[in-house]
């Protein structure tokens, strides 16, 4: 049992999650900086599948580098990329090796990489690949071939609580718990409200303590990463307050912190909420800082630190 | 015959549903909206990118979907067993059925077939999991 499946479904403890960078060139060895920072911080770091629709190293190998190197990994499977039977095998391959914690999502489209002139594949949709994994889990493929031993897998998926219809994003939930997923990854929202809405519409749906919401911070330097998601990402709407309040300050880079720090405490408040998941596009000190300022400690000694400065990715 | 069929069913739903013959229909549970117009193909609900005017993600231009499917679903005076279809798990497509008539695939009940692993996985079987 992974740490984050038992302590979710164990414990009433609050996991952490962080995004892992994508991996390209030298990735193992950018690996260990990155998992050395992490170390001991959280219950599972996400191996991300081609985000935004740029190619990197695989999620599969993303996960297993990042198994080897201590941490347990949360492997990231997008729709867009690869149908049922490459997705099937990346979740056997990856479980051969210890990986455990699984998240369905359908994945930005090719149109957003840098690569628009790909195949879309999208075989499966989110909640039928959060199905498959639990089919795979249960210990049959997609055909009903037999998986002896079935391999321990934790399931989880992802939702957008910021984006359009709002209602109908709980009844999105409903439907990949229904598909068997035990924790949901949120997308990160900028409207307080929105997210209020989305957590208290799960508890009203009865599915409070049944999936357990996990939402997200973005850990950034200043005003240019918010105007960015706000006028490049689909599906994230930051309010021109925020970022004026950012802009606007004397320390924009203190502002960004402080409203990152705030959108957690407000975040981990939520009905239903079981923690929180962070990326970190600043590669500064505050990763550390944030984690404190939350009142968490670190679950290392400081020798096994090897490399904990900041670098730049 | 079959493919007689398949055309007439193409000249009917295409123009004013869009249809996009995947063969296995499912347009009474989504509002009358054929969800293989969505960019994605998605068959269960809107993706996490559906922009702030409610366009989609792919196509700016075009209103989502599923937010059509879903607008339409409460509005439209439509059966209400279709209705309480819409938030069914739809299943995977099967695209051996691409360019086939989904009417005849609906009477032959051949558009109800699953793969074994899908079926297997009931709610039931995933609900009575572990509470988190
Ligand atoms: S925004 Fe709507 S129509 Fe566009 S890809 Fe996403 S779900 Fe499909």
């Amino acid at each position: 049992m992974s740490t984050m499946e038992h302590k979710l479904t164990n414990t009433n403890e609050m996991v952490f999650t962080a995004e892992f960078h994508s991996l390209d060139g030298n990735g193992l060895e950018k690996a260990k900086k990155y998992a050395d920072r992490m170390r001991g911080w959280f219950d599972g770091v996400n191996a991300t599948d081609n985000t935004a629709a740029h190619a990197h190293a695989s999620n599969v190998a993303t996960a297993i580098a990042i198994k080897q190197l201590g941490l347990e990994p949360i492997m990231q499977i997008v729709c867009r990329d690869k149908n049922r039977l490459a997705q099937q095998a990346d979740i056997m391959g990856a479980s051969m090796f210890g990986v455990e914690n699984f998240v369905a999502l359908t994945g930005d489209d090719v149109t957003a990489g840098d690569e628009p002139e790909a195949r879309r594949v999208f075989d499966l949709d989110g909640p039928q690949l959060v199905r498959l994994m639990n089919t795979i889990k249960r210990g049959e493929y997609m055909s009903g071939r037999k998986i002896d031993p079935a391999p321990q897998m934790f399931i989880g998926a992802v939702e957008n609580p910021g984006a359009p219809p709002f209602e109908y994003r709980v009844e999105r939930v409903a439907k990949k718990y229904a598909a068997g997923a035990k924790f949901l990854q949120l997308q990160i929202c900028y409207h307080q409200d929105r997210l209020e809405r989305f957590c208290a519409g799960v508890k009203d749906a009865g599915l409070a303590g049944k999936i357990a919401i996990i939402p997200s911070v973005v850990l950034v330097k200043g005003p240019r990463p918010l105007n960015f998601m706000h006028n490049s990402v689909p599906g994230i709407d930051v309010p021109a307050e925020q970022i004026a309040r950012v802009e606007s300050a004397s320390d924009p880079a203190e502002a960004a912190y402080l409203q990152t720090l705030e959108f957690a405490q407000h975040a981990l408040l939520q009905p239903g909420v079981r923690g929180l998941h962070i990326t970190d596009f600043r590669n500064d000190e505050t990763l550390e800082r944030l984690m404190t300022d939350l009142g968490r400690v670190r679950q290392i000694s400081t020798t096994e630190v090897k490399d904990d400065h900041a670098y730049s990715a | 015959m079959t493919t007689f069929i398949a055309t007439i069913e193409h000249v009917v739903k295409g123009p004013v549903w869009g249809c996009q013959d995947c063969g296995q229909c499912v347009l009474h549970s989504t509002g009358m909206t054929c969800p293989m117009n969505c960019p994605k193909t998605l068959r269960n609900g809107p993706c996490g990118g559906v922009r702030e005017n409610g366009h989609c993600e792919v196509k700016p231009e075009m209103k989502c979907v599923w937010l059509k499917a879903y607008d339409r679903t409460q509005d439209w005076p439509l059966p209400s067993t279709w209705k309480a279809e819409y938030n069914h798990l739809r299943p995977p497509v099967d695209n051996r059925l691409k360019g086939t008539s989904s009417w005849k695939n609906f009477f032959t009940k051949r558009d109800r077939w699953t793969p074994p692993g899908w079926k297997n996985s009931t709610d039931e079987s995933i609900a009575s999991g572990v509470e988190i």
